[in-house]
């Protein structure tokens, strides 16, 4: 399946494709360098950079806002303080300005509490140069009570307060509805959307929605963010948005921090009308969540216990609640590899029951034991047995892998080279061996290619003396011998 | 201070000169002292319109940050909350407002400032915690188009995407027509609007539907804009997954640049004088505003990065040369001559240090193997190679447990090059998703299948390769160093959306119906009437000026090909870009992800 790697740079400098890689690496490099060292050299003549522009040290220009904000919050400077006692002095006066205490309901919001927006006073600054920003004359007028929908919205469009109550019949609150839609507006949208959620029936509610996309988009939106859970499932229900109705259920597990009742909820959730492959997912999510409690209660009392020496060794960092189920597959590997199958914790259970494919499997287990460098797990793992009873070396995720994963782990070289030498494309073979100084792997693949060039160069890759090069010059002479006879 | 807003075709100076305007009315409006608590997202907007300067002409004493619990003493008259309209800011607002000491004397006054539009979900929600009568004033600051530099405007509007095309939330969309309506009453009616989607479609009728109900308000500006395109970020979803190759989109890329700022490992920018080199390092990531102030990298931001080593070496020489001067200069008057022309030198130089080891930083990255595995992989599905079966990259990805996001945006880019995924390929990246990040981010994967970003190939059709063919989206021969096409700014795939807005200024779209009837939404033109005086008489040789609007976000790679086309010496049209959020790959998955909680390792 996978292209070797090889063939992948030979694919890719034969081919049309362009990689991203400077076109002459050294050229590219020593210009950075040049330029770097020029700036240096340059320090010695000019030390008063930073004089230059006025920032501080985080580069936030001394003056703007977000610089200011942490130096008018650290203390006051001199300057102020003069100024608030000064403010001090008058304090009297504030006292006695009106307070508005509020109890007043969202609906005499739109009854007209009039607060005037900040646009329309712009209007004197803007007419001399920009006509179209000017305001309609109309718009200063107070309130009015037969404004049609139009009006209406385009007031509230506007930042006005406007009232709504006016609007009774259902023909005229779906006109308001329709000409908000027509405004593009989401807060005029959802604020006439409030205003038919509390004067309609939900079933007329509903039905109306159900023909206006824009608007039903508007209200599923409100009610998520308000967390008003039960109206929109009743809504999606209604609409027979099924799956959605259950991914928003399910959603609701995240706000849920106790594991137990998470878990129970979880378990409600299966029956949910999700789409069918969402459906095992949701299923697996519950059982790993119900695996995870188990094993965490049991574990941890093994940790605290103090005698189980794998724990003593290497203490938990975390717990093992709500992590993936990968994650899962490596702390089983890790702590509780030799276990029997029929246990919760065990990989082999984990693996069956989740149904992780062979790949992913060998993958998990093989950084858990190398982790722990347990090569003969390692072996173990990467050894099958055929109907005869022999053995053969086999790895789903290919040797290269394997090599990489025990690498990454400081395997020793007498391991590494076990597993290299199973590598089978000779040159990525070769790649391997040479750069983790897999001598025997090198010589011998030297040797089968018949390549004295190599080996005679490899030469000098060996210790003086040492057994690898007694090889070499062992090979070298066969190599000619065999060549004369 | 904003010098570089008026470099380009168009002064942008006016529009935040508009800005400036609006604010200094509302604070005057909050009589008296002031302290402004703000919402942490806002002052990097804000920092683009105003400084603190302005504020404290305006009796603002005080600045604070939004967070929860007590609000620090300030002897005030006016607290001022300046916040998006968000339900969890408005909870902070009103523990904040709860816990202000009732017996203090003076008693505050608190007020609030919507950014960019009241909202009535928010005033109900601070109506049902008992506070919405607290504040004497709650009004809105239209901060709709805010200027970034001479040639590009943004809303900064983080989630507009996902409210567009997940929520069919369109308030984004009403905010960007008044931004072009606030544009046209400073810059002219612009005389011909162009779009593609059904994002551009609403935005189009809603600037219709405004100007009409504006009667008898003619404007008598001469218009700056010959033509508008409106696009939809879902008409090209392919761009912002791949990884963008120019020097700025890099920066972007790997540090993420944010109202122009970026903030960088300290290690590179220590000081090395003497007396104070090595001691002790900041530990603190350094912020560079980057924008076309900065001559040099006004000169590099848009290059490939490939390009940038030998523009910097050859400035590195020029400046090198430069201080050699100094030597020559023997009379008076040479001296002087020299040292007034040093401080432009040192800032050279200082600009010059920065790139250097900005460019080693980002050198550091792209040369490593994975950056290079990861763009292999990219050039493959959008060259059309393998893109119908399970890739091995991406599998060994999830394996070491690669961050999400990269895994995410790969297999998008898959399935956006393939019109879709095989039911099976699909099934199996889900589970192997689901399995190794967590079951939780089923909802995640949902998002992107309504988003349209990943899902299963319907009628088993692949409309990929025709569009890839008809609209040049792959070049063979590009060219980093002195390229003679915008696909040098993803070395070799040329940004769908830009190459839209090239045939469109020449030889029009009607040369490309059959591909535009592929992707999704309406194309449509529109004229609106100017009054005779107004019409333009093109001098011969003037170019036109294009402003393209981007409806969900756009990448600097992006803007790097439209500046490109703008400098083509036949090129005819000069471009203006605007959008409602500046992204990458990486921060438009982040907006469509979940919130989930973080796991603890």
């Amino acid at each position: 399946m996978s292209r070797a790697r090889a063939d992948e740079e030979e694919y890719w400098h034969s081919s049309k494709f362009r990689a991203f890689t400077f076109d002459d690496e050294d050229d590219e490099l020593s210009q950075l360098k040049e330029s770097k060292r020029a700036v240096n050299s340059l320090r010695d003549i000019v030390d008063d950079d930073d004089d230059l522009e006025r920032v501080s040290w985080s580069g936030e220009p001394v003056g703007s806002i977000s610089w200011s904000i942490k130096e008018t919050a650290s203390g006051s400077t001199s300057s102020l303080e003069g100024r608030d006692s000064s403010l001090q002095k008058g304090s009297s006066s504030y006292a006695a300005l009106p307070k508005q205490v509020s109890s007043y309901s969202l609906s005499s919001l739109f009854k007209g509490e009039l607060c005037l927006s900040l646009s329309a006073l712009t209007d004197v600054g803007v007419k001399n140069y920009a006509p179209e920003l000017r305001r309609p004359k109309a718009e200063y007028k107070d309130y009015s009570s037969d404004w049609s929908p139009k009006d209406t919205v385009r007031r509230m469009q506007r930042g006005k307060v406007c009232s709504l109550e006016r609007f009774r019949s259902l023909q005229d609150k779906l006109m308001l509805l329709d000409e908000a839609v027509a405004g593009h507006d989401g807060n005029v949208i959802t604020a006439v959307l409030i205003f038919l959620k509390r004067t309609l029936r939900r079933e007329i509610l509903f039905r109306e929605l159900e023909v206006r996309q824009v608007a039903l988009c508007h209200l599923i939106h409100f009610l998520r963010e308000m967390g008003e859970q039960k109206f929109l499932l009743d809504l999606l229900r209604f609409l027979d948005r099924t799956e959605e109705v259950a991914l928003s259920q399910y959603r609701e597990h995240l706000n849920i921090q106790d594991v137990e009742k998470r878990r129970e909820f979880l378990k409600g959730c299966i029956g949910l009308p999700f789409s069918a492959e969402d459906t095992s997912h949701i299923q697996d999510h519950y059982t790993l969540l119900e695996r995870q409690i188990i094993i965490e209660a049991n574990d941890r009392h093994l940790e605290m216990a103090g005698q189980s020496e794998i724990f003593r060794k290497y203490p938990r960092k975390a717990s093992i609640l709500n992590m993936p189920l990968v994650t899962t597959l490596f702390y089983s590997c890790f702590y509780h590899y030799t276990e029997a199958e029929g246990t919760f914790s065990s990989p082999t259970n984990l693996k069956k029951t989740f149904k992780i494919p062979d790949k992913q499997y060998v993958l998990t287990a093989l950084a858990a034991r190398a982790k722990l460098r347990a090569w003969d797990d390692v072996d173990a793992l990467l050894t099958t047995k055929n109907w005869l009873g022999y053995t053969k070396k086999k790895a789903p995720i290919g040797f290269h892998r394997v090599v990489e994963i025990l690498q990454r782990n400081n395997a020793p070289v007498q391991v590494l080279q076990e597993y290299v030498r199973l590598v089978e494309d000779v040159e990525m073979r070769l790649n391997l061996a040479t750069k983790y100084k897999c001598h025997d792997v090198v010589i011998e693949t030297y040797r089968d290619l018949k390549d004295r060039i190599q080996l005679t160069a490899y030469k000098c890759k060996v210790e003086r003396g040492s057994a690898e090069e007694e090889k070499i010059n062992s090979i070298l002479s066969n190599m000619v011998r065999n060549t004369f006879s | 201070m904003a010098a570089h807003l008026s470099s380009g075709r168009v002064n942008l100076t006016a529009l935040r000169e508009a800005g400036r305007r609006e604010l200094r009315e509302f604070l005057d409006k909050c009589a008296g002292s002031k302290a402004i608590v703000w919402d942490e997202y806002l002052t990097g907007p804000f920092g683009l319109i105003a400084q603190y300067s302005l504020l404290k002409e305006h009796e603002v004493e005080k600045m604070f940050t939004l967070k929860p619990g007590r609000l620090p003493p300030a002897d005030v008259k006016n607290i001022i909350f300046f916040v998006r309209p968000k339900l969890e800011l408005m909870d902070i607002i009103t523990d904040n407002v709860l816990r202000e000491d009732r017996g203090r004397s003076p008693q505050r006054d608190f007020h609030i400032l919507f950014v960019p539009r009241r909202s009535l979900l928010c005033e109900q929600w601070l109506k049902e915690q008992g506070v919405l009568g607290s504040f004497i004033h709650r009004e809105q600051y239209s901060l709709d188009l805010i200027p970034f530099d001479g040639d590009l405007l943004s809303m900064e509007s983080e989630s507009a995407f996902k409210e567009c095309y997940l929520e069919s939330d369109q308030t984004s969309l009403y905010h960007a027509a008044k931004g072009l309506m606030t544009l046209q009453a400073l810059y002219g009616t612009i005389p011909q609007i162009f779009g593609k989607g059904d994002c551009a479609r609403h935005v189009a009728n809603m600037m219709i539907r405004m100007k009409r109900e504006f009667p008898g308000s003619q404007n008598s500006i001469f218009p700056v804009f010959d033509t508008l395109l409106l696009l939809d970020r879902n008409v090209d979803l392919l761009t912002p997954l791949a990884t963008q190759l120019t020097y700025e989109g890099l920066i972007d890329e790997i540090y993420g640049i944010q109202n122009t700022y970026v903030k960088l490992p300290p290690e590179k920018f220590a000081p090395k004088k003497q007396g104070e080199g090595g001691k002790d390092l900041p530990t603190e990531p350094k912020k560079l505003q980057l924008n076309s102030a900065e001559e040099l990298y006004a000169e590099i931001r848009d290059k490939n990065f490939n390009a940038v080593g030998s523009v910097l070496s050859k400035k590195a020489k020029i400046i090198s040369a430069a201080f050699e001067e100094r030597h020559h200069a023997k009379t008076v008057g040479e001296i002087k001559q020299f040292v007034s022309q040093l401080p432009h030198m040192q800032a050279a130089r200082s600009s010059l240090a920065n790139h250097t080891s900005i460019a080693e930083l980002i050198k550091d990255i792209t040369t490593s193997e994975d950056f290079f595995d990861n763009l292999t992989v990219e050039q493959e599905f959008m060259s059309g190679i393998d893109t119908d079966k399970v890739n091995n990259y991406i599998e060994d990805c999830i394996a070491q447990k690669h961050p999400l996001i990269k895994i995410l945006r790969l297999v998008c880019l898959q399935s956006v090059c393939n019109s879709g995924l095989k039911q099976k390929v699909l099934d199996h990246y889900k589970r192997e998703i689901l399995q190794t990040y967590g079951y939780e981010h089923v909802l995640t994967l949902n998002n992107l299948e309504k988003a349209g970003l990943l899902k299963p190939q319907t009628g088993g059709r692949n409309n990929y390769p025709t569009i890839r063919k008809t609209l040049r989206l792959w070049m063979d021969d590009v060219n980093e160093q002195n390229p003679n096409d915008i696909s040098y700014v993803y070395s070799g795939y040329a940004p769908l959306s830009v190459r839209l807005a090239q045939l469109l200024a020449r030889p029009g779209w009607r040369s490309i119906e059959e591909v535009l009837k592929m992707l999704p939404g309406p194309h449509f033109e529109e004229r609106q009437q100017l009054p005779t005086g107004l019409q333009k008489k093109r001098q011969h040789g003037e170019n036109r000026v294009t402003l393209v609007f981007f409806l969900g976000g756009v990448t600097y790679a992006e803007i790097a090909a439209l500046r490109f086309l703008s400098q083509m010496e036949d090129g005819g049209t000069e471009y203006v870009i605007a959008t409602t959020k500046l992204i990458n790959g990486t921060t438009w998955m982040k907006s469509l992800m979940e919130k989930l909680e973080p796991p603890p390792f």
